[in-house]
């Protein structure tokens, strides 16, 4: 296993080992390069995973403090838990579910697409379809998703059969299990998936796909890949000449340690990220390292999400199983006269009495909310993954009256529904119900937006600088050895679950970085 | 279909690690003895308090298919969750006197002599904004239902990776819908 010195000034430092970062770091060792990928969560192993919903939230979930405002109900509900995601080696993806969709086609140029939309700061990527298309072909065969490279689709358990059934009695056309990063069969010498059901809970069986037990490892084995747990970077440093030189990171123990490095990629999903660059503020750079343009932090996107749970005459047992077991795709597209911009995917999902108990309705009581977790069992329910306006004002900033163990101005996330996210989440309501309806469904609730586990748009790519934080390599306009490599990059959100794009992202900046460095370009 | 027996399985390991020993024992032996009588589980409040505090987390989150003992666990959690911090050591003592201050307000007598769940509920509504009721229902929500003996009178299965997940043990056995 590779070790760096901490004065070793040719290292490119990766911050965060998730989708981005972890799919990063081991793409550059693979290509030569060292690499030394430091996370601010410990290292646990499949074997480590609990399928138990609370004890493995306090094991895996980012639980440093955050505040939160805006009107979003996740502030009254879960003032200091704005996202689910993880602090653990493999980042969030060991938490999330699978699902491994590309944006589609028109979603890359949001901003031609829907026109402009008052109160969004929609914009074009400065990307498009065409060129990652071989990305995300690279990245599916990497993750070994299926519907695609002849890899069979998971087969449905009961929560899809409902949703499948119903959907399919409503007219939907685009219904199927899904394009799951999850092994249908064994491959990639990790088995096939044995449905386990707790797969939020990090996937003991290592089916689906981790960066924990795939990327990190297979680049720890080329020797030039040091992943350092337990290493949460603190600032980012840089010379007089607007270079950055490395960061300073604390360890297990808060000592804190400086790292030289050549590049640092961040990769700290897009709370911290953003909170990274602004704590790294100088008189360079007085509104945050390569925060020229005063975007970093801003248009933090989180889906429309919200959930439509139905209770049935007959048992579902829903929790048997793939927690995102299908989809329904027809709502995705773009079709105004629904009366919104943008789409929405419909996905199953389930969560245990606990999760269900705290999360169905939050601080809901008595019979009404008894009566709903008294027919558990004879529950369906899907997630509405829509795509959400970017705000200039939703939005990531220090907050400068709650500090960390550090002594660091903590993230404060600011977040407002526009009125394209309120009209498309109402539609998906009554739809969702409407398909568990069409199957016999007694009762129908309404659960609102979860703490987002999809966390997006607050290190935007641009084609400006003026207008974003990078370019379209995810190199910052301002500083060129600095990258952002998780998905702060995004432009806007689209209707898909994100990890796919990251991914593709992700191997796509390593080609071109790995270029710059072979070029002395960087 | 493969449904899940609903009926409690007397777990002595789990009993007694859910109720106080006396309690306990008490309960087993002579279950007609009056719940006034049967020795105190809480340790910041009286037995007549206590009895208030269990009241109240029933009709916080009512299932009528939950024994008592499952709302007594949840109430000794949730003081246990408090017990660390000095500002609210007496929190639940403090929050049942108000709570029965708000019952004689509004329904003359004190809340667990109030006969009528619905006219219980009416009282809990007046103090919903207090950090007394903030702590009883907020605490309620993992306190009650992260008991995982109580997870099949739900019909949850709970842990399934050892058991080698659902695959062969029902995760698509629905056998009702319509062809």
């Amino acid at each position: 296993m590779a070790t760096f010195d901490l004065n070793d000034a040719n290292v490119v430092v990766v911050v965060g080992s998730g989708a981005g970062g972890g799919t990063l770091a081991n793409e550059l060792a693979q290509k030569g390069v060292n690499v030394v990928c430091l996370e601010a969560g410990a290292r646990y192993e499949n074997q480590d995973f609990i399928n138990d919903e609370w004890e493995s939230f306090h094991q895996l979930a980012w639980l440093d403090p955050r505040t939160t405002s805006g009107s979003w109900r996740v502030a009254k509900d879960f003032p200091t838990l704005p996202a689910w995601i993880v602090k653990a080696v493999g980042g969030t993806s060991t938490h999330w579910a699978g699902a491994s969709l590309r944006f589609q086609d028109h979603e890359w140029k949001a901003r031609t697409t829907y026109g402009d939309v008052p109160g969004a700061a929609l914009m074009d990527w400065p990307i498009d379809a065409a060129e990652m298309a071989p990305w995300y072909a690279k990245a599916e065969f990497r993750m070994g998703t299926t519907g695609t490279n002849g890899i069979p689709r998971l087969p449905g358990n009961n929560n899809f059969r409902i949703l499948q059934a119903g959907a399919t009695k409503l007219g939907y056309k685009e219904v199927h299990t899904g394009n799951m990063s999850i092994n249908s069969q064994p491959r990639d010498g990790r088995g096939s998936c044995l449905q386990i059901g707790f797969c939020f809970q990090g996937c003991k069986s290592g089916a689906k796909w981790s960066t924990l037990y795939t990327e990190i490892p297979k680049g720890e084995a080329t020797g030039r890949l040091e992943v350092r747990p337990d290493s949460q970077v603190l600032h980012i440093e840089h010379d007089a000449g607007g270079r950055v030189t490395g960061v300073v990171y604390a360890d297990k123990d808060g000592v804190q340690h400086r790292q030289k490095a050549r590049v640092v990629a961040v990769a700290g999903n897009s709370i911290e990220s953003p909170r990274l660059l602004l704590n790294s503020a100088s008189n360079q750079f007085p509104h945050g390292l390569a925060n020229g343009s005063g975007q970093v932090g801003r248009n933090y996107m989180r889906h429309t999400t919200g959930s439509v749970y139905a209770v049935f005459e007959k048992p579902v047992h829903m929790y048997r199983g793939t927690v995102m077991a299908g989809i329904v795709r027809d709502e995705s597209r773009h079709d105004p006269s629904r009366g919104f911009v943008g789409g929405f995917e419909m996905e199953t999902i389930s969560l245990g009495v606990p999760f269900a108990a705290a999360f169905f309705n939050p601080g809901a009581w008595g019979r009404d909310f008894t009566s709903l977790i008294d027919s558990y069992d004879h529950m369906a329910g899907m997630w509405l993954v829509g795509e959400d306006m970017p705000q200039a004002s939703n939005r990531v900033t220090l907050n400068p009256e709650v500090k960390d163990r550090f002594g660091l101005p903590v993230a404060n996330v600011h977040y407002d529904d526009h009125p394209n996210d309120l009209a498309m989440r109402e539609h998906a309501y009554k739809q969702g119900a409407a398909i568990y309806e069409a199957v016999g469904a007694k009762r129908t609730t309404r659960t609102p937006p979860y703490p987002s586990t999809h966390n997006l748009g607050t290190n935007r790519m641009s084609a400006k600088a003026e207008d974003g934080v990078v370019n379209r390599w995810g190199q910052t306009h301002e500083v060129k050895n600095l990258f952002i490599s998780d998905g702060s990059q995004f432009t806007t959100s689209a209707a898909e679950n994100p990890t796919l794009t990251i991914v593709a992202l992700a191997l796509r900046q390593a080609d071109h970085l790995a270029g710059l460095l072979a070029r002395n370009e960087v | 279909m493969r449904v899940i027996d609903k009926r409690e399985k007397f777990n002595r390991r789990d009993f007694f690690r859910r109720t106080s020993g006396v309690a306990a024992l008490a309960a087993v032996a002579t279950p007609l003895l009056s719940r006034e009588a049967l020795a105190q589980p809480l340790k910041t409040a009286s037995p007549a308090a206590a009895q208030t505090l269990f009241k109240m987390a029933r009709d916080l989150y009512p299932h009528d298919r939950l024994p008592d003992s499952f709302y007594e666990a949840a109430v000794a959690t949730i003081e246990g969750g408090l017990a660390d911090d000095p500002n609210n050591k007496s929190l639940l003592a403090d929050g049942v006197r108000s709570l029965d201050a708000a019952a004689t307000k509004l329904k003359g007598r004190p809340y667990s002599s109030i006969a009528q769940e619905s006219d219980r509920v009416a009282v809990l509504r007046t103090i919903e904004a207090t950090p007394f009721f903030a702590a009883m229902r907020g605490g309620m929500v993992t306190a009650l239902y992260n008991q995982k003996s109580a997870w099949p009178k739900f019909g949850y299965e709970g842990s399934s990776a050892e058991k080698g997940g659902y695959l062969h043990r029902g995760f698509n056995d629905i056998d009702w819908l319509p062809a």
